[in-house]
């Protein structure tokens, strides 16, 4: 055999050419990287933190430590997801009189499509999935979740997902199809290339762990709760988590299923969704929808729990109508299964279809609604302070609202058939995604942040970034639902009318207001790292807290709870204040914990290099990946002792360094 | 989710989830039950099928039928469900997962049959369209 | 816990005795639950077989390949194999060994009979030019009817791991809930197969 024949087996269709090394922008990008990769891995060595970094993150099983590696992964990728952005933003004010800008065709279709599968799949599922991995334990007064070697390997499943993603921007090429990759463009026919096979096994590794992390949280919801915590005495936090990842559970496998399905037409032939041979590609847009549906309450739902926590610690207020606020939250979970063909009005199913799927729509808009009056009403006749969640609350109810109000527009069959895949569909989207989740997530963590790292974050950075989001958000995009009323088309590279251009960059300084504001961000998280010593709070309830999270130190010990809190009422935490509780000063007893393993990231580095020489046709290298996969989990198998016991010694140090921090905090 | 709430009483609910529940395992009567009937619910259907001595319309329910209470029997002989595993949330599990299988089919099989008689290439009429 | 709720003090905020979550207590509901993720995987490939099931693209259909003595011969052997599941799980309930790994051992013999006649089926199929490629209907049956085939190969290599983790290690509380465990992935396989046989080959001879 010669070296023809030999490559082809050992590379599969990996070959120099899949680095875009004639891509001006991608070789900067590339250097920029690898420079900084190589900096930060070399300060690693040079500090001898890869030992510290393997025992006490990477195969931590904690999931605090989980939770916060969600939240960085997410925030790494948020950059990413932003630069897209940004790079659109720009090529869409430029396009216009004869410009083709100075994005191609080939390039700007991988930016648009890589946008939105980063930000949905890789910045708002981890940052989603991180903060309820985080809270919810703490909130039950459980000590960790039901399973956490598996918490470790759903993280480390995602993080492989997002690595697939940004190969693809350095070796190869992503897909060209939009973030949902519709047949038949994203078919071996029209797309050959490795790109929507990065798309789809990125995808498949990725949600293996969302799925998993799913059934982690229902059952600790279900069977960790600390004793008394009757279901209607969860906090509403906990409650949107629950049917959050409900929703995951039954939802990501019908994903998994349909991109099996596009998996098969690609790499096998099959005809699922070919043009040919009995395929039917509506069938696949119509599967994926059904999916695709659920996820945005995914989404959205988490967020709607952090709101009600921080409408009522910072109107000092109970919850208004929490009864209702589970009805709702249980109503919208449901409903979230029978509105997804509002997605594809316009296929054509006709008027009979469309008018079902356009009054469910409508009707899920108005569980929706009474949360928003509920939160008015915790508000209203409270002692409100405007520390920066509540602010971030109060421009979510302005900002999600209208956005929503814009999907009950389009929930109108005859109105969507003027609006589908126009720039007012992509306002909408961003409306509630930025105005709800995104918003929610900044309050979150701003309400939280102190929690997991015992100090506040600096206030007025955060002022500013708020400042700048908020309006970057409505001057970047107000114009695209102009736009999009006036008939413009989204994905649109280069544009005929002149008239549209003053409105593209407006949007675009929207863009680079927004920038300003995430830098912000970024300057807040530093600035409170170094001066956290006049941030620090010793007491671990900085805000006046109601639910049980707030009554653990900051951070929390690695066993939360010393002992296990028993619950009379829903804001336990507050309801023990008002009682007079005294935290136990004696009687420590050791804790049963789960040890740390390897066993999650080595399987998901094994998944990762499957899933690149699936893409790259490395048949060899796919094989023995795979059963490398299945040999360490089945060897993982054989290992029983997974846990160790915290002595009684140091659970009573650290409770008295705690009881020690609260009396100076009193002094 | 909403089933629980109307159905257990706040005292027997709040310290439930923390003991361990026995799980039901069956006895070799319950088994056995499970398999002769599991037996006459697959061999009726392949006879039926096989021999054609029934109608189509009236095999074909039948079939679908016996399919279904084959279920019913493997879900209570085989898997043991009943209502009060983990505190009844087996249950509500299933009843969920139903609930979204049948949606996502029927909705499925209803919205393709529209689709596909709108818009895939076929030489009909437009009087046809429209349903 | 043995406390009631009515009775603790309000302002009593722990109890007595810690309270204490056994070991893998959560362990059959999480099973159950990727259970109910699975069910949903199959359901979204019955669809597929439903919208797509009669596009034989002037290719050969039901009438012309399901053998369905073969498939009843296919049926007996699962259905077999999950009563011999069955028995596995009530000697195990009698703490015994042996038997446990005999009724075991039995299952896997009846799950590799399955596989065979359904590996020496799709050849079969395959060689007469009805290949997954001929037609959306071929592809959905062959995906649909080989994804539970996956599910049984799977089922069996876990089934031979936990024969030699019982042998390693006896029936310890860990190596019960895996039993138990499989018994739930085994039987509803078979529950699967019932949907599989009605609305592929049964249904499929009718249309």
């Amino acid at each position: 055999m010669n070296a023809d024949q030999l490559i082809p087996l050992i590379f599969g269709r990996l070959t120099l050419e899949a680095l875009p090394l004639h891509e001006p922008i991608l070789v900067v990008t590339m250097s920029v990287v690898l420079l900084g990769g190589l900096a930060l891995f070399g300060t690693l060595t040079y500090f001898k933190l890869w030992g510290y970094l393997w025992t006490e993150w990477f195969t931590t099983v904690d999931h605090k430590k989980i939770g916060i590696m969600y939240m960085i992964l997410g925030l790494i990728m948020f950059v990413r997801g932003f630069a897209d952005a940004i790079m659109m933003r720009l090529q869409q004010a430029m396009a216009f009189g004869g410009s083709e800008g100075y994005l191609n065709a080939h390039h700007y279709d991988q930016i648009f499509t890589a946008h939105g599968v980063i930000m949905i799949f890789f910045v708002a599922m981890p940052l989603v999935t991180g903060i309820m991995n985080y809270v919810v334990p703490l909130q039950i007064g459980a000590r960790d979740v039901s399973f956490p070697f598996l918490n470790n390997f759903s993280f480390w499943m995602t993080t492989a997902g997002a690595i697939i993603v940004m190969a693809s921007l350095f070796v190869g090429e992503f897909a060209r199809t939009g973030w949902l990759a519709y047949p038949p463009l994203s078919g071996i026919g029209y797309s050959p290339g490795v790109g929507v096979d990065y798309y789809i096994w990125a995808l498949q590794i990725a949600g293996v762990g969302t799925t998993l992390s799913g059934i982690n949280l229902i059952a600790t919801i279900v069977k960790m709760r600390a004793p008394g915590m009757g279901m209607m005495k969860m906090p509403v936090f906990t409650w949107t988590s629950l049917c959050t990842n409900v929703l995951i559970v039954a939802s990501f496998p019908v994903l998994t299923a349909v991109l099996a399905l596009l998996t098969l037409d690609r790499y096998v032939g099959t005809n699922f969704f070919t043009n040919d041979f009995g395929g039917n590609p509506m069938m696949y847009v119509n599967l994926i929808w059904i999916w695709g549906h659920p996820e945005v309450y995914i989404l959205i739902l988490p967020l709607f729990g952090v709101f009600s926590e921080i409408a009522s610690t910072f109107s000092g207020k109970k919850l208004f109508g929490y009864t209702s606020m589970v009805y709702a939250t249980v109503v919208i979970t449901i409903l979230s299964y029978l509105v997804w063909l509002h997605h594809f009005f316009t296929m054509g199913s006709g008027a009979s279809v469309n008018s079902f799927f356009g009054i469910t729509t409508m009707i899920i808009s108005i569980p929706t609604g009474a949360k928003i009056f509920n939160w008015l009403f915790t508000m209203y006749r409270g002692r409100i302070r405007f520390e920066l969640p509540m602010m971030w609350l109060v421009a979510f109810m302005l900002t999600f609202v209208i956005g929503g109000m814009t999907g009950v527009l389009l929930a109108v069959p005859p109105a969507d058939f003027v609006l589908h895949n126009s720039l007012f569909l992509v306002a909408h989207f961003h409306n509630v995604i930025i105005g709800g989740v995104l918003f929610g997530l900044f309050a979150a963590i701003n309400f939280w942040w102190p929690k997991a790292f015992g100090f506040k974050l600096d206030k007025k950075w955060g002022l500013i970034s708020f400042w700048c989001w908020v309006p970057g958000f409505w001057l970047a995009f107000l114009p695209l639902y102009v736009l999009g009323l006036m008939g413009v088309t989204r994905r649109m590279r280069v544009f005929d009318d002149p008239s549209l251009q003053i409105w593209f960059v407006i949007a675009a300084i929207g863009a680079g207001v927004i920038a300003l504001g995430i830098a912000a961000m970024f300057i807040q998280f530093a600035v409170s790292i170094i001066n956290r010593d006049k941030l620090r709070d010793t007491t671990g309830d900085p805000w006046g807290g109601r639910t049980l999270e707030w009554a653990t130190s900051s951070p929390p010990p690695a066993y939360n709870f010393a002992a296990t809190p028993y619950v009379h009422d829903a804001d336990a935490w507050w309801d023990m204040k008002k009682q007079g509780y005294q935290r136990p000063l004696n009687g420590y007893k050791a804790i049963h914990m789960p040890s740390n393993t390897g066993a999650g990231i080595i399987i998901s580095g094994l998944c990762l290099v499957m899933g690149l020489a699936l893409i790259w046709y490395i048949w060899w290298l796919a094989a023995i990946s795979f059963i490398g996969v299945l040999a360490v989990s089945i060897g993982h198998t054989f290992n029983y002792k997974r846990d160790y016991y915290i002595p009684e010694d140091e659970v009573r140090a650290t409770e008295e360094a705690r009881t020690r921090a609260l009396a100076g905090t009193e002094a | 989710m909403s089933a629980d709430k109307n159905d257990h009483s706040p005292e027997s609910h709040e310290t439930d989830h923390l003991g361990h529940e026995g799980h039901n395992h069956g006895s070799f009567k319950s088994y056995m039950i499970g398999f002769v009937l599991s037996v006459i619910l697959t061999a009726i259907p392949f006879a039926l099928v096989m021999t054609g001595v029934l109608p189509t319309q009236a095999t074909a329910l039948i079939v679908m039928g016996f399919a279904v209470v084959q279920i019913v029997v493997h879900m209570i002989y085989f898997l043991h469900m009943n209502s009060k595993s983990e505190g009844g949330w087996i249950m509500l599990a299933l009843i969920f997962t139903i609930i979204v299988v049948v949606i996502a089919l029927s909705g499925s099989l209803w919205v393709m049959y529209h689709l596909n008689t709108n818009m895939m290439p076929m030489t009909h009429d437009m009087a046809q369209m429209g349903g | 816990m043995s406390a009631t709720a009515t009775e603790i003090d309000r302002t009593v905020f722990h109890l007595e005795e810690e309270p204490h979550h056994e070991e893998g207590s959560s362990t059959m509901l999480g099973f159950w639950l990727y259970l109910m993720s699975d069910c949903l995987i199959f359901a979204m490939l019955f669809a597929v077989f439903g919208v797509l099931g009669g596009n034989y693209a002037a290719g050969p259909g039901p009438k012309e390949l399901f053998d369905l003595e073969l498939v009843a011969i296919n049926t007996a052997m699962l259905l077999f194999s999950s009563i011999t599941y069955g028995f596995a799980m009530l000697a195990m309930d009698r703490n015994n060994q042996r038997q446990t790994l005999v009724w075991l051992a039995i299952t896997g013999l009846f799950g590799l009979a399955f596989l065979g006649i359904e590996l020496y089926e799709f050849a079969h199929l395959v060689h007469e030019g009805a290949t997954p490629q001929r037609s959306a209907f071929l592809s959905a049956f062959f995906t649909l009817v080989g994804t539970h085939g996956l599910h049984v190969t799977f089922g069996i290599i876990w089934l031979v791991t936990l024969m030699v983790q019982v042998s390693m290690k006896g029936l310890i509380p860990a190596n019960k809930r895996r039993l138990m465990c499989l018994s739930m992935f085994w039987h509803f396989l078979d529950v699967i197969w019932i949907g599989v046989f009605t609305f592929v080959y049964l249904l499929g001879m009718l249309r």
